[in-house]
């Protein structure tokens, strides 16, 4: 699955402090006006909290069995019916939704972590060091979509911690990538040759000087890039190499119910629809995000 | 352009070297000791130390990286575990063909799609045309593809009886499967063209051709849809690859006999040579169509500095 790719141009250039808070400010005005944006991070917030809440809404045990109520259509009782053991099918997709945010953001924090590091290092210190970073990027990269992550899981074995590493291994020569760029962009300007000049050490001029300039393509990659682990992880799980059953994993609910498609739908319908949406949210808020740091943006 | 070639297909070595390197270590980096994983848990102390044997396991380890990039060079992706055949036998006897198929009709797909309705988005921009394909999109890009594969055989095969819900062999076999492949392809291809072509489209030489008169058709199709589809065509290439690697899924999905199929059903039998010898064939795949790609994008983009 494809990656949304952020340019290195948003990176906002800060020199005085003054100019960063008039620029936030601009920035949460830009974001603030943005429909799509807002209706994204609203989703995005109910699922959190949703999932946050799951043990106190769900209505029922999300792995107690019960046969004598298997495959039930929606009703009163289930609101999105039951699955092949008896589940109820909206506690599953609540306590579900714990495990798709905690490994889409758990992976993609760790993966960028390790991402701006290189990116950082790669950048500032550049030469032979910046080659050797890119050229393993590169290797990470020609792996197309999901084989990276399937063969790290084949390695590790199938759990939910493994797909978390997995995810996060592919997002580290993205995050890396773009860090670097936006590295190369900020290290060339004047103020970083005078910090130097003044004396300060590499550590700090990446830390206090480098990095606060760099942070919103890294935020906004940051914020798109969720959406497409919580997929990634789904259809490490739809494929048995994830979340392993009876844990409710969405993924792992669609791969149970592909079996009854044509008997219960219900089965495979309702876990794909919250992937969908979950995913629509990360997404729109991310555009939103990117629109409305990227200085090149009219809207 | 011959020079570029040249440097380009330099370039790829090293690259080369480091897939070969990650694929080959994967089977040392498994937790445990990979003969017996791959013997089986039953295996005695003898067939273990047969499959180490087997797999050259007992001798150095650059020396096994030497031999698997001669072997794979030579075409020898060495032996299968499971059926005991040849893997590059297992992979291109049909499996190959098959997923590549899969991925040029899904691509296809994309850039038909994507083209058409990134176009009629930005010529037609903020109209309700315009937002319901970006709506769309938006859907398309969000949809996991294991999820629109099981719902279109819902509809297509169990309800309405028109396809077939599995296997592969003819043209009906390929219309779903390319569709839930193609489908995130298209919404990519449709944001990216009417991005470029609205960039474009506010040209000083678009504005330019419409001053001296030339008509609309002619403005979009032959001054701006040349320039916007530049940078189209890096994502098309970027698309292959994601395809490829989508077809993991739209493979099982399908029951689809081909190289993600494969790849699967030889993790779960622990059948590591398999495993990284699909991987590394995927992989050098992708390089070369990424080769391709960067050679047409220097082609078409006569801007570029070839030196």
């Amino acid at each position: 699955m494809a990656q949304p790719q952020l340019q290195t141009s948003t990176v906002i250039p800060v020199k005085q402090q003054s100019t960063t808070a008039a620029r936030w400010s601009a920035f949460y005005k830009k974001l603030a006006k943005n429909k799509a944006a807002m209706a994204g991070a609203i989703i995005v917030f109910i699922f959190i909290i949703l999932a946050i809440l799951a043990p106190y809404i769900a209505p029922y045990d999300p792995i107690h069995i019960e046969m004598s109520k298997k495959l039930q259509t929606p009703s009163a009782e289930h609101w999105l019916g039951t699955d092949d053991k008896g589940r109820d099918i909206l506690s599953r997709l609540l306590f579900g939704s714990r495990i798709s945010l905690t490994v889409g953001i758990l992976s993609t924090i760790l993966g960028a972590f390790v991402g701006i590091i290189l990116g950082v290092v790669s950048g500032y210190y550049g030469r032979w060091v910046d080659s050797l970073i890119m050229r393993i990027c590169d290797v990470l990269l020609a792996f197309p979509g999901i084989l990276l992550a399937l063969a790290i899981v084949s390695v590790l074995g199938a759990s939910t911690t493994n797909v978390i590493i997995a995810v996060a291994f592919f997002a580290v020569p993205t995050f890396a990538r773009i860090v670097r760029g936006s590295t190369l962009s900020v290290k060339k300007l004047e103020y970083i040759d005078a910090i130097k000049a003044m004396g300060a050490n590499d550590m700090r001029i990446i830390f206090k000087h480098i990095l606060p300039n760099i942070v919103s393509p890294i935020i906004v990659q940051a914020t798109l890039y969720i959406a497409s682990a919580i997929i990634t992880a789904s259809a490490l799980s739809f494929l048995g190499m994830g979340t392993q059953p009876p844990t409710p994993e969405w993924g792992t609910m669609l791969s149970q119910g592909r079996s009854y498609i044509a008997q219960a739908p219900h089965l495979t319908l309702f876990p794909g629809l919250v992937i969908l949406l979950v995913v629509i949210g990360f997404n729109l808020f991310g555009d939103g995000l990117r629109d409305a740091l990227d200085p090149k943006s009219k809207k | 352009m011959f020079i570029y070639i040249i440097r380009r297909l330099l370039q790829t070595i090293p690259v080369m070297i480091g897939v070969t390197l990650a694929v080959f270590l994967m089977m040392h980096l498994i937790p445990g000791d990979p003969a017996q994983i791959m013997a089986g848990e039953n295996a005695n102390e003898a067939q273990v130390e047969q499959m180490r044997e087997n797999l050259g396991l007992n001798d150095p380890l650059h020396e096994q990286y030497f031999r698997y990039v001669v072997n794979a060079v030579q075409g020898d992706l060495g032996t299968s575990v499971r059926t005991k055949r040849s893997v590059t036998d297992e992979i291109f006897n049909t499996r190959f063909w098959i997923t590549v198929q899969l991925a040029l009709v899904g691509t296809a797909l994309a850039v038909v799609l994507g083209l058409i309705a990134g176009i009629i988005s930005a010529t037609k921009k903020y109209s309700f045309a315009d937002v319901s394909i970006m709506i769309i999109a938006l859907f398309g890009l969000s949809m996991p593809n294991f999820w629109l594969g099981i719902m279109l055989i819902y509809g297509f095969s169990v309800n309405l009886g028109w396809l077939p819900v599995a296997g592969w062999g003819t043209w009906k076999h390929m219309i779903l499967p390319a569709i839930t492949l193609g489908t995130g392809g298209a919404a990519i291809i449709a944001r990216m063209t009417r991005s470029s072509m609205l960039e474009v489209i506010n040209q000083d030489y678009i504005r330019t051709a419409y001053a001296k008169g030339v008509s609309d058709k002619l403005v979009i199709y032959k001054h701006a849809l040349r320039n916007a589809l530049i940078p189209v065509v890096t994502v098309v290439g970027l698309q292959f690859g994601g395809l490829l690697g989508g077809a993991v899924i739209t493979e099982t999905v399908f029951a689809v006999n081909g190289l993600g199929r494969l790849i699967i059903d030889s993790i779960r039998a622990h059948d590591f040579p398999m495993v990284q010898g699909t991987i590394l064939v995927c992989a050098v795949l992708f390089v070369f169509v990424n080769f391709l790609v960067d050679i047409t994008y220097r082609l078409i983009n006569k801007r570029i500095d070839l030196n």
